[in-house]
């Protein structure tokens, strides 16, 4: 039953078994287990990011193209909701609209980049969506009638959204459900494929499969999957805005947390978004601590101070590429 | 090989189609001009990243670094020049701005030797794994930057003698758009110079087309790669030092802001090519300025419509080199 649920894609590793449980049962009793509004927060965001990752991961890990627009996708979630609950009132109907025309323009658009550039080398791929991503993301700043700019959007949820509770349990209960979806994808004949692709493109395609086909739709695939996690997000908020969506930043997060959870392996998304966002909002305290006692000692401090906690995960995520090409869980399961 | 002149005559066109738009002349030689200087301050950054796709094959998205770096260098030397930069004379703001250029594009070329030593060397022929070093490297220097020059936005004062505009006509050119075209033609002159008429041009060209061949006949490409790398590393920290200038501020976010419109522009000339990036730099730069002063809400996305349109003409850019 259990195998069944994990597409018998087992963590294959005690240590990395012992971890997602862990996780697992912290972010299922974190309302009680861990009070407050801060710890709240970041467990809901441990489990929108892990969505949001484990669908990059889809297209770096298990298909091998680098993708800038995630965030895009992430944003168009985020947005959809958050225009429809503005204009419409904060009722269910809106509330559905809002998904559905959100996941529609998502499918278009990465339908749209995928047939036109996927075609061509890696590269290419990861510029144009590049750029595509920074066309979107001025398009949301200037259409200020529709996305309010800078300031973005803030909105009312349905009656039985409003509780926090309920809102943290049904933004954990969607993000789990998908997250195992996605891993049913990549242990499907589908997800052999796109491995096959990502290991020797010139062979899959001598034998048959036509590739720019199945990048297309792991693309879209993708897609979709940070679609989600941008309602998610926005549910959650109760906000929609270009910093917490859209910016470029959120898109380096990502690629960190794939890099150093494990790319090509789903369970790497979990360790990874669970990871940073813990350091993103526990790390900073330590290195305050660390950065105090190192008083006088010149440059240390600097490198310490509290704001630069990035320059350490950017440090990890270099050392993962070339030693650790299959991250943590790749690490763990290798033992 | 034949000549292909037809996207030489894109520039003209673009400037001539603009002028019924805006209207009047002098209006039109001011957008123009500022037009051209910022598509050659644009080049100089761009210049090198697309050199070193064409000879190494390495696409670096930490290229906006050695933009941000040379940028703090210029403004570390100009801040310690107050007194030269006051002065109002055209030499004295000159002993200022050359040791700055100087520290901008020795400081930027070091990191550069830096980075192709250390970071990007091992993972030569492997695009997923340089993209995400990269992309690595941008994250730890910029936080780096951080760490050196402390995370507030550094103004930058323009020295006195190249601040306030010519009067030609009835248009007014700010002076220091004169001095970055100058600068821009010079450095694209030289790049060609070295290109076309010297030996280690004759072999960065031959290696762009045929590394393995180049390497047969008993040259050490690798020694050519670094030092292409390290060039282009010297030019994006002039391009970065001029544009703070430009800006009159200095962030180390501006590297990363500029490289999207530098992907277009590599995009736009075709990936490995030298001219084709002077080329779509400045139509970047023109649409920019025209589109700046015709429809602001459209500004920012005209480098993207731009590149669409010169992608659905020509769909690798306007000069592909063999092997993109």
């Amino acid at each position: 039953m259990l195998a069944r649920l994990l597409s018998n894609d087992t963590p294959r590793s005690p240590v990395l078994a012992v971890l997602l449980v862990a996780i697992l049962v912290a972010l299922a009793l974190a309302p009680f287990v861990f009070p407050g509004t801060k710890s709240l927060n970041v467990a809901a965001k441990v489990a929108v990011f892990v969505l949001l990752v484990a669908s990059y991961d889809l297209l770096l890990g298990y298909t091998g193209i680098v993708s800038f627009a995630h965030t895009m996708f992430f944003g168009i979630g985020g947005y959809g909701v958050g225009i429809a609950m503005a204009k419409l009132g904060s009722g269910w109907g809106a509330l559905a609209l809002g998904i559905v025309a959100a996941l529609l323009a998502s499918l278009a658009i990465a339908l749209a980049i995928g047939l036109l550039s996927l075609r061509v080398r890696a590269i290419f791929f990861a510029m144009i969506t590049l750029a595509v991503a920074a066309f979107f993301q001025i398009l949301a700043s200037q259409l200020s009638a529709f996305t309010g700019g800078e300031d973005g959007l803030t909105f009312r949820l349905p009656e039985l959204l409003r509780d926090r509770l309920t809102a943290y349990y049904a933004v954990l209960g969607v993000a789990l459900a998908l997250f195992l979806v996605l891993l049913r994808v990549v242990n499907s004949p589908f997800g052999r494929v796109l491995l096959s692709i990502r290991e020797n493109e010139f062979r899959s395609e001598a034998l048959g499969y036509r590739i720019v086909t199945y990048r297309t739709v792991a693309n879209c695939l993708a897609a979709l999957g940070a679609t989600v996690a941008g309602v998610l997000y926005a549910v959650w908020l109760r906000y929609t805005g270009p910093d917490t969506t859209l910016s470029f930043n959120i898109m380096i997060d990502i690629l960190l947390m794939v890099v150093i959870g494990g790319m090509g392996t789903m369970y790497g998304a979990v360790i990874g978004a669970a990871l940073f966002v813990v350091a993103q909002n526990y790390l900073q305290d330590l290195m305050r601590l660390a950065s105090g006692a190192t008083q006088g000692i010149p440059l240390l401090p600097g490198l310490l101070h509290p704001d630069r906690w990035l320059l350490w995960l950017g440090v990890l995520f270099i050392l993962c590429v070339y030693y650790f090409p299959a991250g943590i869980v790749g690490k763990l399961r290798s033992r | 090989m034949k000549a292909d002149w037809l996207p030489l005559a894109l520039v003209p066109l673009l400037a001539l189609a603009a002028l019924p738009l805006v209207g009047s002349v002098p209006t039109w030689v001011t957008l123009t001009v500022a037009g051209l200087a910022m598509g050659m301050m644009i080049f100089m950054m761009a210049s090198g990243l697309t050199l070193v796709f064409g000879l190494m094959d390495v696409l670096n998205f930490a290229h906006g670094i050695f933009i941000s770096v040379g940028a703090y260098g210029a403004a570390t030397v100009l801040t310690r020049m107050r007194p030269q930069m006051e002065a109002g004379s055209l030499a004295a703001d000159l002993s200022a701005m050359i040791p700055a250029v100087l520290a901008a594009i020795a400081l930027a070329g070091l990191l550069g030797w830096f980075f192709e030593r250390v970071l990007i060397r091992p993972v030569y022929g492997d695009h997923l794994k340089q993209i995400l070093i990269t992309m690595g490297g941008l994250i730890v220097f910029e936080q780096l930057i951080h760490v050196v020059w402390g995370a507030d936005m550094i103004p930058l004062p323009r020295p006195s003698a190249i601040t306030g505009s010519f009067i030609l006509g009835e248009a007014a050119i700010e002076r220091y758009r004169v001095l970055a075209v100058i600068v821009g033609l010079a450095v694209f002159a030289a790049m060609w110079l070295l290109l076309n008429r010297t030996r280690i041009g004759l072999l960065v060209r031959a290696g762009v087309e045929n590394p393995e061949m180049v390497e047969s006949l008993g040259y050490r490409i690798r020694r050519l790669f670094v030092g292409v790398f390290v060039a282009g590393s010297g030019l994006a920290g002039l391009g970065g030092a001029m544009w703070a200038m430009y800006q009159e501020q200095v962030t180390a976010q501006m590297g990363g802001q500029v490289l999207v419109m530098i992907f277009i522009v590599v995009i736009i000339g075709g990936l490995g090519s030298v001219g084709g990036c002077f080329l779509g730099a400045l139509l970047v730069g023109l649409m920019a300025n025209y589109t700046g002063y015709l429809a602001p809400k459209l500004a920012l996305g005209s480098n993207i419509l731009l590149m669409v349109l010169v992608l659905l003409w020509r769909p690798r850019g306007l000069f592909p080199i063999g092997k993109a």
